[in-house]
């Protein structure tokens, strides 16, 4: 197709409308001005006016500037040579090697036949004991990260890119700063790990539209690695600048905002890209991890509130720490029964256990008599937090379960920790032979 | 639904505008509200339905991805409203929210769904052995049934079409014989003498509900889940209906496979509207190879799923509901009791935002539709026990959950539905963060509905959770050395009922499902413990004493009923609690 239009009529922030006819919706389309072209994607057609989402936005976009459709949709280049490569969320190289040379894969394709899928039946070993034994991850899940601003989300999923027991891990950066998104860089390079990473990075100085493409990219990119046969893990960061670039479009184009500005559709929008994650029974998988930011660290912002109904549990990162209350993986219980037998138990227990803690320790703030067992439930509770809870230790899981029976024994008697007796006498650490490694 | 083979007068429009899932057409022939039209794309058919007329313009939402859709593009008209196909077949298929077959999509497409693939609800080759139950000079009416097949379970009634006026008199009736669901095995004449032909299935649309019984009944009976806090507390009645609001992670997801398990009905259908696609695979993976406790077959033959997860198209979430709700009543038809599990109702709410919003109408509060309550309202109401043209009685249950924003139960979608239910399990983040399951709040829950047990017991119970969560309030103020000691007991009391008794270990084999008798037996002795009044030396005395009846009473309900040490067990934990019995009876 190679008309080219010229006399675009209207230019609102990122959209222009101009008149032209057999255009497809969704279609791509080159607006050219002077040395400058930029890709712009139809978002309505109504009559023979045509409205374009110009991807480096609309400033500076004359309304002579030349639009040529290309008569296709968004796609990505695929091929194993991706490995090891950044990009922006155009899909353009950002690490100054040449564009990569490939077949286009189709970007935001269509979803999962649901009959398709498959149980979970394998877990991601992340190495991070608030993770791997309180909250499995799991192959196919799909888990944000909810956090505020400061908090060292970016660091933890850096650590997870590096540990996480899978063959491809795929980052996308939404609005991230620039020196985040260097940090994330360097650390994967030192780590030798960017050989299996490919990122694709919209800073927080890059137009607004090309945010939006991010976890489509990244989507696409994992399932084509994933019908290869690999174990795949997205990492999005942050999934709440993505809803926000999404708010911004359609306040934009005049849509009905629901709740704070969002437009009605925040839900569908969001599930449509968590649910890529998935287990094929033949081929590899597509695990997300997401951070999401909550504004003013209200959960139920409706970013995080929708994203909550998605995914299948959520960690919460506060004051530096995974919370082991509230965090939840909904699909923990599919693999840590065939973990080691004493996994759900004493899982379950630690954290009762630690919720009695956090009560006494409530308690003591306002001045209470500490009872004997208070006084075990506070000494249970500072060795939690500091063997489990410090997010700079990686301990396999394994070693993470020995050290929670280390902490029941130094903190309580036998019958004091609720665990059946039967994993007691297996897993009772007997005096001087735990062996603890870090 | 009929595959899409447009007939030569088919009539046509032009598509003039494209925004989301909405397409603008121009028409020339009539059309009606809610007809079902094709988008033509590169030799597809996208299938969608009408949803605004004004003018020669009238507004289609695509049940598909629109994109490469052009203004100028054709649209075929079907001169049909949106239907489903009701037939022998149903039980033991995956839908989505169009009546397409899943499975049999994937065998035709691979791993990912397709647009434009469409494929009959029921399977036209596979036969069926067909018993006529009515003779030639029979007069029948709508609804009557004219002879039955097989189905797994059931013995699946062949009726006259829902939607036939008067009275029919029989003139031709097939005999026994094995045939498909396309066979025309009876012809009827009304009373001007015009023959119509009856096939194994007819079609309905899913918007309508099909009213071709005697009468609706007050739903009385219980519906036994299983789930203890449920049948004692907040029970279900069969035709009755019921929510499940709770912010996410509080576990409505569980519960309601929960329900879909254990629930005391003949059918199950679950409309899987919305949420993620890895709950329903669970059921589809899972359900085959369960053994329905009542009947030993697998649990699959009573169930049928209508799975429109959150990443297939919106349009199709607002159908499926519907889809779901109409095969509901079809096997209410045949005199059985059906249960609908909804999950969620919040996201079929959403789907209607955000077509309403497309269409750029008038918001209501949080941009909801202003129909929203009336929409809500009319789909709970298709729920009921009625009796059948033959006397014999079918039901409907219906159970949705809703997902309300933030959790916060103020919200419209939570509001409209409390005011049409008979029954509200509010589900609290609290109690889930506790990891107290399942998480609903026994004070703000409710039901209209008959308990299993005394309802005075029931009472008495609920007043020792609440003051016993008072005393818990008061004592985060002044202490435990400023409570009373009774007050303490009292408190000590509301934790054991939730302890042992509301909560309840989903996935134990035993403790998992609690059956009426013994539902009926743990509440008394509960019962009578709570009512006993105790005595303790301090208040450590008290709470060792009541964790030691915790742990004597969670084991209890880990032996299974006709265990002998059922009874054992009963026993020690009377005997202990025996031990600390105040002088003198009562409270």
């Amino acid at each position: 197709m190679q008309t080219r239009y010229h006399g675009i009529e209207n230019i609102i922030g990122n959209v222009l409308m101009l008149r032209a006819t057999d255009v497809g919706y969704g279609d791509l389309a080159e607006v050219t001005h002077g040395e400058e072209t930029s890709l712009a994607q139809v978002i309505q057609l109504d009559g023979d006016k045509v409205f374009l989402q110009v991807f480096s936005g609309g400033r500076g976009v004359p309304t002579d500037a030349s639009v040529r459709f290309l008569g296709h949709g968004l796609s990505v280049p695929f091929s194993d040579d991706l490995l090891g490569r950044i990009f922006d969320g155009s899909g353009r190289a950002r690490d100054g090697r040449p564009e990569p040379d490939a077949d286009p894969v189709r970007v935001a394709g269509p979803s999962v036949n649901p009959s398709q899928r498959i149980i979970p039946r394998d877990m991601v070993r992340t190495g991070i004991p608030m993770i791997d034994v309180f909250n499995t991850l799991v192959q196919s899940q799909k888990l944000p990260i909810f956090s505020v601003a400061g908090e060292p989300y970016n660091p933890l999923l850096a650590r997870i890119a590096l540990q996480a027991e899978v063959d491809v891990i795929i980052l996308g950066g939404m609005g991230l700063k620039y020196d985040d998104y260097l940090t994330f860089r360097e650390t994967l390079e030192e780590a030798g790990s960017l050989s299996r990473t490919v990122m694709y990075v919209h800073t927080a100085s890059d137009p607004t539209v090309e945010c939006l493409f991010v976890p489509d990219l990244c989507l696409a990119v994992a399932e084509q690695f994933a019908l290869q046969n690999k174990q795949v893990l997205v990492l999005l960061t942050d999934m709440t600048n993505y809803a926000d670039a999404m708010k911004e479009i359609a306040i934009t184009m005049e849509k009905i905002p629901s709740n704070r500005g969002y437009p009605g559709d925040l839900y569908s929008q969001l599930a449509a890209r968590y649910e890529k994650a998935v287990d094929f029974a033949s081929a590899g998988s597509i695990t997300i991890l997401a951070a999401t930011t909550m504004p003013g660290d209200d959960v139920t912002h409706p970013v995080p509130d929708n994203t909550g109904y998605i995914t299948e549990g959520q960690f919460y990162l506060r004051n530096g720490r995974i919370e082991p209350f509230g965090s939840l993986s909904r699909l923990k219980q599919f693999v840590n029964d065939k973990t080691r037998a004493d996994h759900r138990k004493i899982m379950d227990r630690m954290i009762q256990l630690y919720a009695s803690y956090r009560s006494t320790e409530e308690k003591r703030s306002m001045g209470f008599r500490m009872t004997e067992w208070d006084h075990k439930l506070v000494k249970f509770g500072g060795l939690f937090e500091s063997t489990l809870m410090d997010l700079s230790k990686t301990l396999h899981l394994e070693d993470a379960l020995d050290a929670c029976w280390q902490i029941l024994a130094d903190c309580f008697e036998q019958d004091e920790t609720g665990m059946p007796s039967e994993l007691i006498k297996d897993f009772w650490p007997k005096a001087e032979t735990s062996d603890r490694s870090d | 639904m009929t595959e899409s083979s447009p007939v030569s007068t088919v009539s046509t429009g032009v598509i003039d505008g494209v925004n989301g899932n909405l397409i603008r057409v121009i028409f020339n022939q009539p059309v009606m509200l809610n007809e079902v039209g094709y988008a033509r794309l590169a030799g597809k058919m996208l299938k969608a339905e009408i949803v605004r007329i004004r003018g020669k313009q009238c507004w289609l939402q695509v049940f598909e991805d629109t994109a490469g859709l052009k203004v100028g593009g054709e649209v075929e008209f079907s001169r049909e409203l949106l239907s489903v196909e009701l037939g022998p077949g149903l039980l033991t298929s995956v839908y989505d929210g169009l009546q397409n077959p899943l499975p049999q999509l994937a065998e035709k497409c691979g791993y990912f769904l397709e647009r434009g693939e469409y494929i009959d609800g029921l399977d036209r080759e596979k036969k069926w052995d067909f018993t006529p139950s009515v003779k030639v000079g029979d007069t029948v009416h709508a609804g009557d049934s004219v002879g039955t097949v097989p189905e797994g379970l059931f013995t699946h009634r062949i009726m006259v079409p829902f939607g036939w006026r008067g009275a029919f008199t029989v003139k031709e009736i097939s005999e026994a014989l094995t045939c498909t669901v396309d066979t025309v095995i009876a012809k009827v004449a009304n009373a001007d003498g015009d023959l119509r032909e009856i096939k194994l299935y007819q079609t309905w649309p899913v918007k309508k509900a099909i009213q071709a019984y005697q009468e609706r009944l007050r739903p009385t009976e219980n519906m036994t889940t299983q789930v203890r806090i449920l049948d004692t507390f907040f029970p279900v009645a069969r035709g009755g209906t019921y929510c499940i609001p709770g912010p996410f992670g509080a576990g409505k997801t569980v519960l309601q496979q929960i329900t879909s398990r254990r629930a005391d009905v003949d059918v199950v259908i679950i409309a899987a509207c919305g949420e993620r696609a890895g709950e329903v695979v669970e059921t589809l993976r899972e359900f085959p190879e369960l053994d329905d406790p009542r009947t030993g077959r697998s649990l699959m033959e009573r169930t049928l799923i209508i799975c429109n997860t959150s990443s297939m198209p919106v349009a199709s979430r607002e159908a499926s509901v519907y889809t779901a709700v109409t095969m509901a009543e079809y096997y209410r038809q045949m005199g059985l009791h059906v249960l609908l599990l909804a999950d969620s109702t919040s996201r079929w709410a959403q789907a209607l935002r955000e077509l309403s919003g497309r269409l750029e109408e008038i918001p209501g509060e949080e941009a909801f539709p202003a129909y929203l309550e009336s929409v809500i309202a009319s789909f709970y109401e298709r729920g009921g026990v009625v009796r059948l043209n033959d006397g014999s009685i079918g039901s409907v249950t219906i159970g949705g959950s809703v997902s309300p924003a933030g959790g916060n139960f103020e919200e419209p979608v939570t509001q409209s539905t409390l005011k049409v239910v008979g029954a509200f399990h509010g589900l609290s983040r609290e109690r889930s963060d506790q990891r107290r399951y399942p998480a609903i709040d026994p004070l703000e829950s409710w039901s209209k509905y008959p308990s299993l047990v005394d309802i005075q017991q029931v009472d008495e119970s609920r007043k020792i959770l609440r003051d016993g969560r008072d005393v818990e309030q008061m004592m985060k103020v002044v202490g435990e050395e400023g409570t009373a000691l009774d007050d303490f007991v009292l408190y000590l009391k509301a934790d054991f009922l939730d302890e042992v008794y509301l909560q309840q270990d989903a996935f134990h084999d035993v403790d998992g499902s609690s059956s009426a008798d013994r539902q009926k037996r743990v509440f008394g002795v509960i019962h009578r413990i709570l009512t006993t009044r105790l005595h303790f030396q301090s208040r450590d005395a008290a709470r060792r004493a009541f964790i030691h009846w915790q742990q004597i009473a969670k084991d209890w309900n880990r032996i299974p009923l006709e265990a002998e040490e059922f009874e054992t067990q009963e026993k020690k934990l009377l005997d202990a609690v025996d031990a600390h019995r105040a002088e003198g009876e009562g409270n």
